[in-house]
């Protein structure tokens, strides 16, 4: 298997965005094949994560639009959809492609136009991705699934509506450094939940999670270009190695697991990433965590290794996940407050640690980092993917 | 009196006595305070420079609701309006939402618009509370009718609070079909919807005391969503 490492990284603002899907996915791209500087090096492949362009945009087939779009001719092509792990599935077939020797440079895509329609279709659009029989049809939505999740998770291990509170304040603060994030807003506890204000200003969505307990709806894409090893020493870029990938699937009904706190796709995907790379979560120096809800961020920690089961929010209010913790997790500002395009998601979280591991991540730059590791994860948990990426000198 | 002045007080309505709106304070999701207070005339046209900049932008129909707000706050300012009154929202002084509204007569209000300026920290949804407070718990009314012009005003307003449809009665803007905020509607709702602390404390009060515009740009890029949009 060769070797693959992460050449050109770009991405839009993420928010609301006036451009059509396959103009914002052709923006990330165009920066992120800038950043590669192929030169005569040509992209054999394109793959495109997203989710609901068909739905939400009335457009198919958008993988072949985005090469036409790029003039990519004649490279193959092709749209992956997997729920909101979408992007880190695309990332993983983009590599395969590289390592069996299929391609030599790939181009991943994820972008997403979800502001496109109202937020109650919005809403319907990312419960459709629940099981139709046992959950959609009684009216389950992923905040509902979350808020149950969230309840079992307190009442077990002890996290209270102020550690949500505090992975919000902190992605928020994490998002103000970083100018692609959809949300541009400090928060503080006094405003979402000590003032008597706090119940109009963070109300209630499915009780016990609170407005800021969840992502915004958003526009964006990000983009990535993958190449051998081989490649990217002789066109001199700095190497970002993809360590290892992980993939794992658990039920599709969150009730059917025999412990519904457990996130044993996380668990496995993690280890076999890890097992890939020949490192320990113990290695991380930062990681991007799929925070859809602040109680994800808390129970993906655990469930990665990070931290014992049920210890997550001990170490988050201590200030380990914080920018200048020993693991800063979601410098970026997470799905929570940088947004979540949901196609977009798992590629704008490697767009993210290439940066903080070539040391170009601004003033959310986590110093030092050598490793890093990401968890896109899909449905409730149902199909989840992890990533390490290794900075070699 | 000159003729001219005859002529203007048959052009003017006529006036009802209205309570003034006390002032309140806010803490929003930011921890910032947000003094809610009414103005008076002479403050309109620092409000219009405002709201000038607002009706060229098409995003989430502040096209419309800035013109409208412009001639209403206008024919405030000339007595051209019966009994309409304005609140604003002002973080640290600074212009962050503007509300207005007026008596029908003694029991009946009829709300005109909310304007945010200062967007993704539920300041519309505040103002348009303490413009609600105003009607129900300063003028007494018995309702207050209600339209939207945005799909965000509609989620606030009618889902939110919920209001009763009275389509029966056409609202003043554009003879929209109303809706209704009752009492009963309005304190049931005054728990999870309507806040803010009295009186107060007065070095707020006395920053809150004149109002100062946030630059254009500054405006435009609140309200296109290029700053602290909404969670």
């Amino acid at each position: 298997m060769r070797e693959v490492a992460i050449i050109g990284a770009g991405m839009t603002k993420f928010g609301r965005s006036d451009l059509s899907l396959i103009e914002i996915m052709s923006e990330a791209a165009i920066r992120a094949l800038e950043d590669a500087a192929l030169g005569d090096q040509k992209v054999d492949s394109v793959y495109v994560a997203n989710m609901g362009a068909a739905r939400l945009n009335r457009q198919t087939a958008i993988a072949s639009a985005l090469v036409d779009q790029l003039n990519l001719f004649p490279a193959m092509a092709e749209a992956v959809e997997n729920g909101p792990a979408s992007g880190a599935s695309a990332f993983k077939n983009g590599f395969q492609a590289i390592a069996s020797g299929m391609a030599d440079v790939v181009l991943v895509t994820g972008g997403e136009r979800m502001r496109e329609v109202n937020n109650l279709e919005a809403t319907d659009f990312v419960a459709s991705m629940s099981h139709p029989q046992a959950e959609y049809i009684y009216g389950v939505t992923l905040p509902a699934l979350a808020g149950m999740f969230t309840r079992l998770y307190m009442d077990r291990y002890g996290v209270t509506a102020k550690h949500l509170a505090l992975v919000a304040i902190k992605n928020h603060a994490n998002a103000l450094k970083n100018p692609y994030a959809h949300i541009h807003q400090a928060i503080t506890i006094e405003g979402i939940l000590t003032a008597p204000e706090a119940v109009v200003n963070n109300p209630y969505i499915a009780d016990p999670l609170r407005l800021y307990d969840c992502c915004p709806v958003s526009d964006g894409a990000a983009a990535l270009v993958l190449t051998t090893r081989e490649i990217a020493e002789k066109l001199g870029k700095p190497i970002v190695k993809v360590g290892g990938i992980g993939q794992a699937t658990d039920t599709h009904a969150v009730h059917e697991r025999p412990d519904p706190t457990e996130l044993t796709a996380v668990k496995i995907a993690a280890q076999k990433a890890f097992q890939m790379a020949g490192i320990g979560p113990q290695d991380i120096d930062v990681a991007e965590l799929h925070d859809a809800f602040t109680i994800l961020e808390i129970a993906e920690s655990e469930e990665a290794g990070f931290f014992p089961k049920g210890e997550g929010h001990n170490a988050l209010e201590q200030g380990v996940t914080s920018l200048g913790g020993k693991l800063p997790i979601n410098p970026s500002g997470g799905l929570k407050a940088k947004g979540h395009p949901v196609g977009a998601t798992g590629v704008a979280q490697l767009v993210e640690l290439t940066w903080q591991l070539r040391g170009a991540a601004g003033d959310r730059q986590v110093e030092g980092a050598k490793n890093a590791f990401a968890c896109n994860f899909g449905g409730f948990g149902n199909n989840v993917v992890t990533t390490v990426l290794m900075r070699e000198e | 009196m000159s003729n001219v002045d005859e002529l203007e007080a048959l052009l003017r309505p006529p006036a009802m006595e209205m309570p003034p709106y006390p002032p309140k304070v806010i803490t929003l999701a930011s921890g910032e305070q947000m003094v809610v207070r009414q103005i008076d005339r002479d403050e309109v046209p620092t409000l219009l420079k405002a709201i000038a900049p607002l009706i060229w932008v098409e995003r989430d129909f502040y096209d419309v609701v800035a013109a409208r707000l412009f001639g209403e706050l206008l024919a405030y300012k000339r007595y051209r309006v019966r009994d309409e009154y304005c609140l604003v929202g002002l973080i640290d002084g600074v212009l962050a939402g503007i509300v207005n509204g007026r008596a029908v007569n003694g029991d009946v209000g009829m709300s005109y618009h909310t304007i945010t300026i200062r967007r993704g920290l539920r300041v519309g949804s505040h103002m348009f509370a303490a413009k609600m407070e105003y009607h129900m718990e300063y003028l007494n009314q018995k309702e207050v009718l209600i339209v939207a012009e945005s799909p965000i005003g509609f989620r606030r307003w009618m889902i939110e609070y919920p209001l009763q449809k009275k389509y029966e009665v056409q609202h003043e803007l554009g003879g929209v079909p109303s809706w209704t905020l009752t009492r009963d509607t309005y304190f049931k709702a005054k728990p999870r919807l309507v806040s803010g602390r009295r009186p107060v404390p007065p070095e707020l009060l006395e920053r809150a005391k004149t109002i100062t515009l946030p630059g254009e740009e500054t405006v435009k890029a609140q309200v296109l969503g290029e700053k602290g949009e909404g969670a």
